[in-house]
């Protein structure tokens, strides 16, 4: 018998009233597989991610976690099984202080390797800016905390919607450096990315969305391929 | 002597006022929701406490440890099943549901309860009164006083130092977000909801100690309630109580210049607070 994959999607349509967003995505995510999810402005990344993380409801198809359907669970009990989302914008609680934001992820009740020690380590920015209010952080600090936020919850499968989004370089590389270690913890990761460099160097496969389809997925496209299925020509 | 005899009596005053403003203001600092029917809570649970004390013959002093927790959880019961219902992004649907739920209370203790003027009692405490050099203080406004400080107290301190409050400022601050971390925001709603519930059933009960009451007195307490919060700032707690005893404090040292205008010299200072400072003296937000 073949093991199913942790995460299923399929066939899933999603749309913003009359405004259709998604037209049949259907996508799997293995245990410890990072998946990017690429696409131009507008493509439906951020909508894809959102129906997974239950803060949308898609209008059909169907999301299975771990052979479960869970297409109609709402997003925090969707957190407390294991998939948890940094939301596009960071989102954190902005009179709360950056420790403080990091705690309510304990709501999940899921054991595992993050805590707060780990997780300080892992972000030494985070760690830094620990008394600081959200409210009163930089971009890149604010993104870091959001991360580790998320991380908090313990996920087996990490949503991280348009990370580098408005952030310096140097401060991207940066995120993007800690990385490896959540990926190295058994969590699979799904990356949303406009910076398609940046999200193939940190994934296995890719999956590119081009006005709500389909038009690549899988593993070993050469840029030419990429940018034809990103670009629509 | 009379008028600082008329301040002392305001902030003690202030400090029943507060606990009626507080639930109000919790609840609209959490999940942005105006309870019109929050005096209505207030009069139905001292309605409640003259119940009690009739059938088992005990003092009100027991009977607000019985009613507290039953109007709490009314109170989550009420937030899950009907007031989350009228959340959305216009405020139109929670006022005219809470609205209708005020004149639904009214009507039934009316029916129920007669229209006769009601009042609890604790026997010689309601009179009793320490003082020196001329100075009265009742010893139950006082009690009132300082129970309201030690409540608003205890809510500020779960809702800043305990895990739970956290989420409770989380909420308050980003519902959606907040499910990505595994909360259920309408469960801390019911919570928030039952604390604000508790508070008013306290001061339901603290307030018929005080007057006399009958089914129709809740509107002007809401009234009082709404001033306090404005004053203070909406949402925060600090500023309710602030606002309730600046509110008290012009009723009563009003009521010594013109005896028969304590209650319009209340609203006209509320008036000037609205004019000149609309949006509060202290920042609204249930962080604070």
């Amino acid at each position: 018998m073949p093991e199913s994959p942790l995460l299923e999607v399929e066939e899933l349509h999603a749309a913003y009233g009359q405004l259709p967003a998604l037209h049949g995505i259907s996508l799997s995510l293995a245990e410890s597989e990072t998946l990017a999810v690429i696409g131009a402005n507008g493509a439906g990344k951020s909508t894809l991610l959102k129906a997974i993380a239950g803060q949308m409801q898609p209008t059909r198809g169907t999301i299975r976690f771990r052979g479960r359907d869970i297409t109609r669970l709402p997003a925090w009990q969707r957190a407390r099984e294991g998939i948890v989302m940094v939301p596009e914008g960071r989102r954190l609680f902005p009179s709360m202080s950056v420790e403080e934001n990091l705690l309510v992820s304990r709501a999940t009740k899921r054991p595992g390797p993050w805590t707060l020690e780990s997780v300080y380590e892992l972000m030494p920015l985070v760690a830094q800016r620990r008394e600081r209010r959200a409210r009163d952080l930089s971009g890149g600090e604010q993104q870091a905390t959001a991360i580790a936020r998320a991380l908090m919850a313990n996920p087996d499968v990490l949503l991280l919607d348009e990370v580098s989004l408005g952030l310096a370089p140097a401060i991207i590389v940066q995120l993007y450096q800690s990385l490896p270690a959540i990926q190295a913890q058994g969590t699979a990761v799904l990356v949303v990315e406009q910076d398609v460099r940046q999200a193939l160097s940190v994934s296995d496969q890719v999956h590119c969305l081009l006005q709500g389809r389909t038009s690549l997925a899988g593993s070993g496209f050469d840029m030419d391929e990429i940018s034809r299925a990103y670009f629509g020509t | 002597m009379n008028i600082i005899d008329a301040l002392i009596q305001g902030i003690l005053l202030g400090g029943q006022y507060a606990l009626f403003a507080a639930g109000l203001s919790l609840m609209f600092g959490v999940m942005r929701l105006v309870n019109l029917a929050h005096g209505d809570f207030a009069v139905l649970s001292a309605y409640g406490a003259v119940i009690i004390v009739n059938a088992f013959v005990i003092s009100p002093l027991i009977a607000v440890l019985i009613v507290t927790p039953i109007v709490a959880a009314l109170g989550y019961v009420l937030q899950r099943f009907l007031l989350q219902r009228t959340l959305e992004a216009s405020p139109l649907p929670s006022i005219l549901v809470t609205f209708g739920l005020s004149i639904i209370i009214q009507n039934v203790l009316l029916l129920t309860m007669s229209a006769d003027q009601r009042r609890l009692t604790l026997g010689p405490f309601d009179t009793a009164s320490i003082g020196a050099g001329g100075l009265h203080v009742g010893l139950f406004p006082l009690s009132v006083f300082l129970l309201a400080v030690i409540l608003l107290l205890a809510v500020w301190w779960f809702i800043q130092r305990t895990p739970y409050g956290r989420l409770i400022r989380a909420v308050s601050d980003d519902p959606a977000t907040v499910q990505l971390s595994g909360v259920n925001p309408l469960r801390v709603y019911g919570v928030a909801a039952a604390i604000a519930f508790g508070l008013v059933a306290v001061a339901g009960i603290a307030s018929g100690v005080q007057t006399s009451f009958n089914p129709t007195a809740g509107s002007s307490l809401l009234l009082f309630a709404f001033e306090a919060v404005i004053i203070g700032g909406l949402g925060n707690l600090w500023g309710t109580l602030l606002g309730a005893v600046i509110l008290a404090v012009a009723q009563t040292v009003g009521g010594v210049f013109f005896p028969a205008q304590q209650i319009l010299i209340g609203h006209l200072v509320f008036l000037v607070f609205l004019a000149v400072r609309p949006q509060g003296l202290l920042k609204g937000s249930v962080t604070a």
